[in-house]
């Protein structure tokens, strides 16, 4: 794959054409762009550089890290950091896991009430429980506030679910056949020869799952107290409705935050999403997902 | 011989079967056990007496939701934003994937789907924010304007401007995403039936009129049919985080109206039965919509 790959029977485009296309690309990236280089440069501004110029900076005159000092020593942000980061962790590990076991299980041809199986999962895709029942169910099994509350509801996802077992499924035949004639067990052939060539799909759904655990607030709000919540439900009550938090510590409520301690908690609630964007991304290209999204 | 061979069997469908049994506990339990949680529906909810223990009170819920207005405005937002959805939101991953797909610089080209993709990946917490930093009465745009001597713009808790809003908030979160679709049809197509429209003298809009197009068109009208099929769900999320700004008249949707009778206001079984009509409803609509894109897909087939 060349750099400029135009073939012969392509007419060099018109300058009209070509700067009308510029225009619209440049619009594009700096429509995805401008937000985030406001809000980080906002988080390293002085609060009188803020006041000043009316609320936001596009460029830090004097950059500090203020701001993040202020909120990563102790108090509400700081905790609701290390919740979102417990969540994301375990929760991605326990779903991986659960999804895997029985992604290869439903992937492999004759397993005992494989077919009824299958169609009890896709019907829950059709037919969602509903909010006011999952809500009920939880209260019911004691999980109010309990971290559990925040990982088990979504344990596995039907999408990640059939992205996988359509991997499994794509793995030759031939290799299932030699490892159970060296008399492999499933447990053997899953570990020594499903995963490690499955490392792909188990990248790509992986980092879905754990995407969704670091984003997810709404659960929270449901289940947890405020002085449990993760970092997305703090954002959104300290940003998003521009309210004061009570702080756990010292139970003492917290005025409403400066505005550059607002971006800097935005700034930190981004970051792992633009730290794991770069491993994502090299997979979209090899059609991981393009093959599954199509099935 | 075949005794062995049976019991090796048995072995085998157990492993199997005990691999299965986590994830399909979670399905039995959190979904299946969670969808009888639905008979809150047909019941008074009280908590003393708990989901079992409450009265049975008929179709009581359901009747009064269609003699409640603030449910039908409901149904209307959801509807009307979902169309515009459809109008504005829909083409515009195909346009930018027509746009990215013409690039013939890689290097370009991936690093603006790079870009693109981007926002799909962050929460809508974050999206709303960054939306209230650049549209908000002391946002980007609004200090800029000002700034220059012009009128400022009301957009941001402005019931009016909403619905136009939360379509520009989804254009700007998926429709980078949305392009990967198309750009695998596009990438299916063969590179000769290019060539040999081109030689034949064929421009290239003629060309996108009948090369392009049909080898898009099976995707395109899917995708419709799908999201037919998906109506009534609009963006929960989206919509929750910013009904308080504007209030219920302009933001209240299906999932909002549940939200707050329910959650909010504790009227469980009101609340459920509003959830459980939009679910029974949704189910069809997709189940529909399914098998039209399946008969339209074979219909393609055969052509």
């Amino acid at each position: 794959m060349s750099a400029s790959a135009r073939p012969g029977w392509l007419e060099k485009p018109r300058p009209l054409t070509q700067a009308g296309k510029v225009l619209a690309l440049a619009t594009v990236v700096l429509l995805v762009c401008v937000p985030f280089l406001v809000i980080v440069s906002t988080s390293l501004a002085s609060t009188d550089e803020v006041v000043a110029n009316g609320g936001w900076v596009l460029w830090p005159t004097e950059p500090s890290l203020d701001a993040y000092r202020d909120i990563l020593d102790g108090g509400i942000v700081t905790h609701a950091l290390g919740v979102s980061a417990g969540v994301t962790i375990v929760g991605t590990l326990l779903s991986l896991a659960c999804t895997v076991t029985l992604a290869y299980a439903l992937s492999r041809p004759g397993v005992f009430g494989g077919r009824p199986v299958l169609l009890l999962i896709l019907f829950t895709f059709l037919f969602p429980p509903g909010m006011i029942p999952s809500f009920l169910l939880v209260k019911e099994l004691g999980l109010l506030d309990n971290y559990a509350s925040l990982v088990l509801p979504v344990l596995v996802n039907v999408f990640n679910l059939v992205v996988l077992r359509g991997f499994f499924q794509g793995i030759p035949e031939e290799l299932y056949e030699a490892a159970r004639l060296d008399g492999a067990g499933d447990w053997r052939v899953l570990f020594s020869i499903v995963l490690p060539l499955s490392k792909a799909a188990l990248a790509v759904v992986g980092l879905f799952y754990a995407v969704a655990y670091w984003n997810s607030w709404f659960y929270a709000s449901l289940y947890l107290e405020s002085d449990h919540w993760p970092l997305q439900q703090v954002l959104r009550t300290y940003v998003v409705a521009g309210s004061g938090l009570t702080d756990a510590t010292t139970g003492e409520a917290t005025i409403t935050a400066p505005q550059t301690v607002q971006m800097a908690v935005l700034v930190i609630a981004t970051v792992p999403i633009l730290l794991v964007y770069p491993f994502l991304q090299k997979y979209f290209t090899k059609g991981v997902l393009t093959g599954a999204i199509k099935s | 011989m075949a005794v062995v061979r049976r019991k090796r069997f048995h072995e085998r469908s157990r492993t199997l079967f005990l691999l299965m049994l986590p994830g399909l506990a979670y399905f039995l339990l959190f979904h299946y056990g969670a969808l009888v949680g639905n008979v809150i529906a047909f019941k008074e909810y009280v908590p003393f007496d708990g989901l079992w223990g409450s009265p049975w009170v008929g179709l009581g819920n359901f009747q009064r939701m269609f003699e409640d207005g603030a449910f039908w405005s409901s149904v209307v937002n959801t509807l009307w934003i979902a169309v515009l959805q459809l109008v504005f939101y829909f083409p515009v991953p195909l346009a930018l994937a027509l746009l990215l797909h013409s690039l013939t610089w890689s290097t370009v080209r991936r690093f603006v789907q790079s870009v693109a993709y981007l926002p799909h990946f962050i929460s809508w917490v974050i999206v709303v924010a960054l939306f209230q930093q650049v549209l908000g009465d002391t946002g980007l745009l609004n200090s800029t304007l000002s700034g220059a001597g012009l009128h400022t713009v009301d957009i941001i808790g402005n019931p009016d401007a909403f619905k136009p809003l939360v379509v520009a908030q989804v254009i700007w979160k998926d429709a980078g995403w949305g392009t990967i679709i198309f750009l695998a049809a596009l990438s299916q197509v063969d590179e000769q039936q290019y060539e040999a429209a081109a030689i034949d003298g064929a421009g290239p809009w003629r060309r996108f009129w009948h090369v392009t197009l049909p080898a898009i068109r099976p995707v395109i009208v899917l995708l419709l049919i799908m999201r037919l099929g998906d109506i009534l769900s609009v963006g929960f999320e989206q919509m929750l985080l910013q009904r308080d700004a504007v209030g219920p008249e302009a933001a209240e949707i299906i999932d909002t109206f549940v939200y707050y009778q329910g959650i909010v206001g504790g009227d469980y079984g009101f609340a459920a039965a509003a959830g459980l009509f939009k679910g029974v409803i949704g189910a069809l609509l997709v189940y529909a919509a399914n098998k039209v894109a399946h008969r339209l897909g074979e219909q393609g087939v055969y052509k």
